[in-house]
């Protein structure tokens, strides 16, 4: 059983942490990690799957471990990387291990990451994902016998399938239907990309009032101006307001990083009214994350 | 049309470097067009071919033919003739040409002079863009004339990714975002309904990633190819 979708179901303000594997085989210090500063503060805790695309241990072997350790882990399963065939494999093996939660994402491009040569995959979308966990659900695959007929699973799982959107994107319509597809094809929870505007967030979430699944704001730690700068002019659909930048900027070194919990608490604080959850990703500042959801009054 | 990219000299010259008798064969086809593979770029190569020789004091004979198409056997077989001497044929035809070329002289060495790249359009002064993937499902009618499948870095089939960014594609700002042209298409008709269909996974099967691919147009085919097979006995 999920938790994690107990609490949203509760109606209690749902926290959410991330956390990415590491390039290579010592996963005792992330794992630790998560159980020390975010298994009693968050309702779930996000698995990165080859994150930007470079290479990392697999997200499914994390979160088995998170499993083992207490805590309720979010599988993220990109696109990028597995064609229908091992994507249903992974899923039914996910189940299988006792994860349940399952983050439906595109994935960043291979040319983004430390393997530019390998080959892109891409044979489902996100929506594709979404489909392929439905079938799985409904004791079916993607696939059919040769007869043509539906393939019958031994065993149906059953997910807490999420997806995400952005919602300061530029061009905020086509992102809308997107996720309108999403929920449509089984999305159950959304967790957004990082949100550092309250007044764009609301605007977006009365533009989704007709969508009826709980959304968590992302919320990703800024370590430094630099970092927020670097955002956004690189991230698509982040938009850091100037006067985020210059708190930032005007820190001073030794207390930007409690600067950075105060802005992350505060637009959760701000924003909590807004939407059923918060998504923290504190890219290797777990141990902050307790600090910031303090820092929210949440 | 085919687009096409030459190799770089030294690469070709590995492969002719004991050859006395060389034979370069153009492409009268797409290759021409792309200015890639065709009389002109031959005649250049064969230049190139001669010089080098020259530089490390070897004799060669160059030869250049450049034929309507490579790509069908009713403008190989004329070539008969001058490919008997060669002791070796560069071709400047895409792969599909250089394959039928092998095949239809299946003793001659064959040596591709091109890297073939991509289906594509003049899309400005000596420029060539991928349009097409060959999916074998073409959704042109209803993605307004762009294709998501060629000019979506990932390929996707229901709309932007989050790397969608003020137009552009997340792997390039040089890139424009085919889910971007295709929402801005669709929206200045008045009709998102293409965008508001959930669809399915595409068919791979049907395209390039699949398994080798035939047309048959049978009212062409007044003779039995010989690989087909034998037809039941009655």
């Amino acid at each position: 059983m999920s938790k994690f979708r107990d609490a949203l179901a509760s109606g209690k303000f749902t926290f959410t942490g991330e956390i990415g594997p590491p390039k290579g085989t010592n996963v005792g210090p992330v794992i630790e990690e998560a159980v020390h500063y975010l298994k009693d503060c968050c309702a779930a805790v996000n698995v990165t799957d080859i994150q930007t695309a470079v290479m990392r241990m697999s997200s499914l072997a994390a979160c088995r471990m998170l499993v083992e350790h207490g805590v309720e882990p979010v599988l993220q399963m990109v696109t990028r990387d597995r064609n229908r065939l091992a994507l249903q494999s992974d899923l039914l093996g996910a189940a299988a291990l006792g994860i349940e939660n399952v983050l439906a994402l595109t994935g960043d491009h291979t040319t983004m990451g430390d393997h530019k040569e390998a080959k892109p995959v891409y044979d489902l979308d996100s929506v594709g994902l979404l489909q392929a966990m439905r079938k799985l659900e409904s004791g079916t695959d993607l696939g059919r016998t040769m007869k043509g007929e539906p393939n019958a699973l031994d065993g149906t799982p059953r997910f807490f399938k999420g997806c995400v959107v952005t919602p300061c994107a530029e061009e905020v319509e086509p992102q809308i239907i997107k996720l309108e597809k999403k929920v449509a094809a089984g999305a159950e929870f959304v967790q957004t990309q990082a949100v550092y505007d309250p007044k764009a967030f609301e605007k977006f979430m009365k533009s989704i009032q007709h969508i009826k699944v709980p959304v968590l704001v992302g919320i990703v730690l800024l370590k430094n101006a630099g970092m927020a700068k670097y955002m956004n002019a690189n991230v698509p659909g982040v938009v850091v307001p100037k006067d985020i930048v210059k708190r930032l900027a005007d820190a001073d070194k030794k207390e930007v990083k409690k600067v950075s919990v105060q802005i992350a608490g505060e637009l959760i604080r701000d924003m909590k009214g807004m939407c059923q959850g918060a998504h923290i990703m504190p890219l290797g500042w777990d141990k902050e994350i307790p600090n910031v959801i303090a820092a929210s009054g949440a | 049309m085919i687009v096409a990219d030459r190799k770089p000299l030294e690469e070709i010259l590995k492969h002719v470097a004991g050859c006395g008798r060389i034979l370069v064969l153009g492409c009268g086809g797409c290759v021409t067009v792309c200015a890639s593979g065709g009389d002109r770029q031959a005649e250049h190569l064969a230049a190139q071919l001669r010089l080098a020789a020259k530089g490390q004091g070897r004799a060669v004979e160059v030869t250049v033919k450049t034929p309507t198409r490579q790509c069908d056997r009713e403008f190989l077989e004329p070539l008969r003739a001058d490919i008997g001497p060669a002791d070796a044929v560069i071709s400047l035809a895409c792969g599909v040409g250089v394959q039928l070329l092998a095949e239809v002289f299946e003793a001659k060495p064959v040596y591709p002079a091109l890297n073939t790249t991509f289906m594509g359009a003049h899309t400005g002064p000596g420029t060539w863009t991928e349009n097409c993937r060959g999916c074998g499902q073409c959704v042109l009618a209803e993605t307004a004339g762009v294709c998501p499948v060629a000019r979506c870095a990932k390929s996707l089939v229901n709309g932007a990714c989050g790397g969608t960014n003020k137009g552009k594609c997340e792997v390039s700002k040089e890139i424009d975002c085919a889910w971007y042209l295709i929402y801005k298409r669709l929206k200045a008709r008045g009709d998102l309904s293409f965008l508001r269909a959930e669809r399915e996974p595409l068919d791979w099967g049907k395209s390039s990633s699949g398994i080798r691919r035939t047309l048959v147009h049978p009212e062409l085919t007044d003779t039995v190819p010989a690989s087909a097979p034998a037809a039941p006995k009655s």
